[in-house]
């Protein structure tokens, strides 16, 4: 079975490729790397439920493990992140002047864009932050961002907590429509999801996209309305750059946020079409991101 | 030497037929393989990492120093079957785990192509698992990726404890676990599945001697009902005993290919 090296040679040669790729297909194998269709994708992601959601949990439990106070950082961020945030544009700059419930119309802006900055940040980081795991086992890559995306979402449900007992304590009513806050994250989280996909690949092929996130991040955060009233802001503005309100309004982020606000404070008026903008970025992003995900499976983990 | 280049198909055919143990149909198929990844982070001597000759470099319009490309693996063509035990031998950085990851569907594919029956499996010392989470959690991690149920996972689970023998630190942090710990942990999971083609590469350099003993007992289970084992190896007595032939990788390139006491002999002698 010994062969000399010039034979081994030949048979790498130009002329062995066809015979080999014939003799593979006579027997019925296949190429061990290869894209698989999209509904067998989203079997394969739906068999691995189990690897995202303890994937997930594992994280949030290791975020912590090195702390004292471990898993009561889950609710002790959201709060100081609220205190900080009132500090800063509450107080210091005193913004509130023309909002009603400004506290609770501040604190709702920062928890929302939270969710989907930290969503799509993680999601970006996904894939290059898990190479060794990609490399050394085999599972549908989608399941990274998704883990991302589903430990995001156990932290905003402390969030959650913290912010509906604020809202409460500065004096807004409990009322029916609290029973629309689940339809609204269930809209941003599938928002999340798809951009934090379609950020998955950009940023498991384009490194610097690590470097330049947070400057884009940062841009959208002061974009979206979290700190100030859209219309308050705009309102100055010439008669022809009267469509600036609206661009911003359409802007994913901006939408989720005003439909939160809309929901938890009485003397909010969102924008007109804050629940149509809503559902449309969150079925366009699903839909694109994951078929721009899954356009590049096989080739995640060449580094 | 035109007519010899049918081999794939012919001559292979006869000589798997001549070998009692390879039992005809294929199961790996590795075709003019080339693996070329990138490596982030390299320097050169003259980068002196500064932001000015970043921007220099910009300027003449070069390319980064820091990304290195590795031509790995250059052109490997070789065919497994049904009951073959492959071993693989070579030095440092010839390309032995790069073609088994290859192999396994984990890397790309620079040019070529790599077909398998089924899904193969790769049983490594760097399979990673989480450092800050304990045992405990690293099994049903592990297991979960290998797409395994919650019940399956349960059943498994005691099993995996008592085959790694890391005995009551299951429950501490895989940190502060010692690096044999570790691997026989890692290599408890990964067997606890029933694998087509099954792919080891230096899962028993790590471990005590009874461990050594233990998984190569697995390792034969395992071959029994796998259809191909590969196995990566330092250690050429483990390759001689378990292999019924031997592919030597020299720079990427097969040197040479065919039964094991040859091949280890001529490997020996260079």
């Amino acid at each position: 079975m010994s062969q000399p090296d010039s034979a081994v040679a030949d048979a790498q040669g130009g002329a062995a490729t066809e015979s080999l790729a014939a003799l593979a297909k006579r027997h019925g194998l296949r190429r061990a790397i290869a894209r698989p269709s999209l509904p067998f994708y989203v079997g394969q992601l739906w068999a691995r439920r189990h690897f995202v959601l303890k994937y997930a949990t594992s994280r949030n439990v290791s975020k912590y493990s090195q702390s004292m106070l471990g898993q009561l950082w889950q609710l002790l961020t959201p709060l100081l992140n609220a205190g900080v945030y009132y500090l800063m544009f509450g107080v210091i700059l005193d913004q509130k002047k023309d909002i009603s419930n400004y506290t609770a119309f501040l604190i709702t802006g920062v928890f929302i864009f939270t969710f989907t900055q930290r969503t799509v940040s993680g999601g970006a980081k996904s894939i290059s932050n898990n190479l060794s795991l990609i490399r050394a086992l085999h599972f549908p890559r989608a399941a990274l961002p998704l883990a991302y995306a589903v430990q995001e979402l156990q932290q905003l449900l402390w969030s959650m907590l913290v912010l509906i007992g604020i809202v409460l304590l500065t004096g807004e009513p409990l009322t029916l429509y609290w029973l629309l806050i689940p339809v609204a994250l269930l809209l941003q989280l599938t928002f999340n999801i798809g951009a934090s996909l379609f950020m998955a690949r950009v940023g498991a092929f384009a490194r610097d996209m690590n470097q330049l996130l947070p400057f884009i991040m940062r841009t959208w955060l002061y974009a979206s309305g979290v700190f100030f009233s859209i219309p308050d802001r705009v309102a100055d503005l010439p008669e022809s750059l009267a469509f600036v309100q609206y661009i911003m309004e359409l802007n994913p982020a901006a939408a989720y946020i005003e439909l939160m606000r809309d929901l938890l404070i009485q003397g909010h008026t969102p924008p007109q079409w804050a629940w149509t903008t809503a559902i449309f970025w969150a079925v366009f992003a699903l839909v694109i991101g994951f078929w721009y995900f899954w356009r590049a499976e096989e080739r995640y983990g060449r580094g | 030497m035109a007519m010899e280049r049918v081999w794939p198909l012919t001559a292979e055919e006869q000589e798997a037929t001549k070998k009692s143990s390879a039992t005809g149909t294929p199961t790996v198929i590795v075709d003019d393989l080339h693996i070329v990844y990138k490596v982030y982070g390299a320097t050169s001597a003259e980068e002196k990492g500064n932001a000015a000759t970043a921007l220099l470099r910009l300027v003449k319009r070069q390319g980064r120093p820091q990304m290195r490309e590795v031509h790995a693996v250059k052109g490997v063509s070789f065919v497994a079957r049904h009951g073959d035990a492959i071993g693989i031998i070579g030095r440092n950085g010839s390309g032995k785990s790069t073609l088994l990851r290859a192999i396994a569907g984990l890397l790309p594919p620079h040019s070529g192509a790599v077909y398998t029956d089924g899904q193969p499996s790769l049983l490594g010392v760097n399979a990673a698992l989480m450092k800050e989470l304990t045992g405990e959690r690293n099994i049903t991690l592990g297991c979960y990726a290998m797409g395994m149920t919650p019940s399956e996972v349960r059943a498994k689970y005691d099993e995996i404890v008592d085959f790694s023998g890391i005995g009551e630190f299951v429950q501490f942090p895989m940190s502060t676990y010692s690096s044999g710990m570790g691997a026989r942990l890692r290599f408890a999971i990964a067997s606890a599945k029933v694998h087509d083609v099954l792919l080891i590469d230096e899962a028993l350099a790590t471990g005590d001697r009874e461990f050594r003993k233990r998984s190569q007992k697995r390792i034969m289970q395992m071959r029994e009902s796998a259809g191909t084992v590969f196995l990566v190896a330092h250690n050429l007595d483990v390759i001689e005993e378990t292999c019924n032939r031997v592919i030597w990788l020299h720079k990427g390139k097969i040197k040479m290919d065919g039964d094991p006491t040859e091949v280890i002999g001529a490997y020996n002698k260079a």
